[in-house]
């Protein structure tokens, strides 16, 4: 593990490694450098597995952070090699030539970020939004409960009903009142101790 | 049911209906009917309309498509265990043999397109019952950009199972409010579909933006 992340760093210019656990560390590698030292890893680092691709919208520093987690499944580790990329108008190098369900991971980020990988096979084809017309849905700039209401038609007067209440009212309509009574005074600062003997007096 | 009168007239952005050969490829016209579908009055006569109505509500069938996590408590429902068969009720393969559409869960929107599909392919009468919260307001997909709210406002529903999920007994109750409609001959949502079809149209084709299916599919 440590003379991985050494090489890294020395030959892809990568950042300090964050360990997590013994077994898992993250380092960041430049955007352009990043199919070398994947391809790297899965050729000589021993790790020929990759676990997933994720990407994390880090709006505050306006970047795309993609992971790719590799897994060595003879020495049990995890590294994630993180790429940040520009947010506006992200592009990012495919790497479908280095394992086959690349493609689909990138399918899936554009779909959902906007990202794009030239050259990816199919990667413009919808996975789960068809004919989708607003801006990429996992981006946080995107506000969904605006648009299921702008969308969708909420029903009104959603509400709970929950069932110890509900048949204490039915059953017991004189009690359940009284109590309820209680309970609303109490919320209301009635049942503050100088209130209570204010109220006595 | 107040809800259901009021519901046709909420307002909606006034979009003319295209033809239905718009959104087809050139081969693929043709091959569908294009005729709307139109109210089937039940018959006048009290004893054959009680006679059909005790007919359908002893027959239903059940079309096996499950749209959300809600279908898995169908396969209990069809197996030993909460055996439905024993109510006359069975799964058929396809939506031409079947009489009862189960949305099972949450329906995004492709799985929307699937629905209507399958839906205006069923034969008249058919029935619909809505399972889980998810399709009566949204339950927890209520901020979610991909799932419908309301089924109602897409295909007409005759009953709803709330909870999430609904266990089998739920939904046996559920049946069991489906058959009494059906009874009472209250159970018209073919014919309202037939009756608001534009309405449903608008409603549709507002969320399915790449409508490349013909315009009525049976």
């Amino acid at each position: 593990m440590e003379e991985i992340l050494k090489i890294l760093k020395d030959r892809f210019d990568a950042s300090e490694p964050r360990a997590r656990r013994v077994d898992l560390s993250f380092i960041t590698v430049p955007a352009d450098r990043a199919v070398e030292a994947v391809t790297w890893m899965r050729d000589h680092g021993e790790f020929t597995h990759l676990v997933m691709i994720s990407c994390i919208d880090r709006i505050e520093d306006g970047v795309f952070e993609l992971i790719y987690l590799l897994n060595d499944p003879v020495a049990y580790l995890d590294i994630g090699i993180c790429v940040e990329i520009g947010r506006d108008d992200a592009e990012m190098e495919s790497m479908h030539h280095l394992w086959a369900v690349v493609r689909v991971y990138q399918r899936e980020l554009h779909e959902m970020f906007g990202i794009k990988f030239p050259g990816s096979p199919g990667v413009d084809e919808p996975m789960i939004l068809e004919g989708w017309d607003d801006i990429p849905p996992m981006r946080r700039d995107f506000d969904t409960l605006e648009y299921a209401e702008r969308t969708y038609y909420p029903r009104e007067g959603r509400s709970t009903s929950d069932p110890a209440t509900e048949m204490e009212e039915r059953s017991y309509p004189l009690d359940a009142g009284v109590k309820l009574g209680i309970k609303d005074l109490a919320r209301s600062g009635y049942g503050d101790k100088e209130n209570k003997t204010k109220d006595r007096e | 049911m107040d809800d259901r009168k009021m519901k046709h007239r909420s307002p909606v952005p006034e979009e003319e209906l295209l033809s239905p050969d718009a959104f087809l490829a050139p081969e693929e016209r043709g091959l569908f009917c294009q005729d709307r579908p139109e109210p089937v009055e039940p018959s006048k006569v009290k004893i054959v309309r009680d006679f059909c109505n005790w007919a359908q509500a002893n027959s239903i069938f059940i079309l096996a498509f499950g749209t959300g996590c809600g279908a898995i408590e169908m396969r209990p429902l069809f197996t030993a265990r909460y055996d439905i068969s024993r109510y006359g009720m069975f799964p058929r393969p396809t939506p031409r043999m079947s009489s009862l559409f189960i949305i099972g869960g949450y329906a995004s929107v492709k799985t929307m397109k699937r629905i209507v599909r399958s839906y205006e392919q069923m034969q008249n009468p058919k029935f619909v019952m809505g399972l889980g919260s998810c399709t009566v307001n949204g339950g927890m997909y209520y901020d979610s950009y991909n799932t419908v709210k309301r089924l109602d406002h897409y295909i007409p529903v005759d009953a709803y199972v709330a909870g999430c999920m609904p266990r089998p007994e739920s939904l046996i109750a559920g049946f069991r409010r489906i058959k009494k409609l059906i009874m009472e001959g209250k159970a018209e949502g073919a014919n309202e579909y037939a009756k608001n079809f534009e309405w449903y149209k608008r409603n549709q084709r507002r969320i399915i933006k790449d409508w490349n299916m013909p315009e009525y599919n049976w």
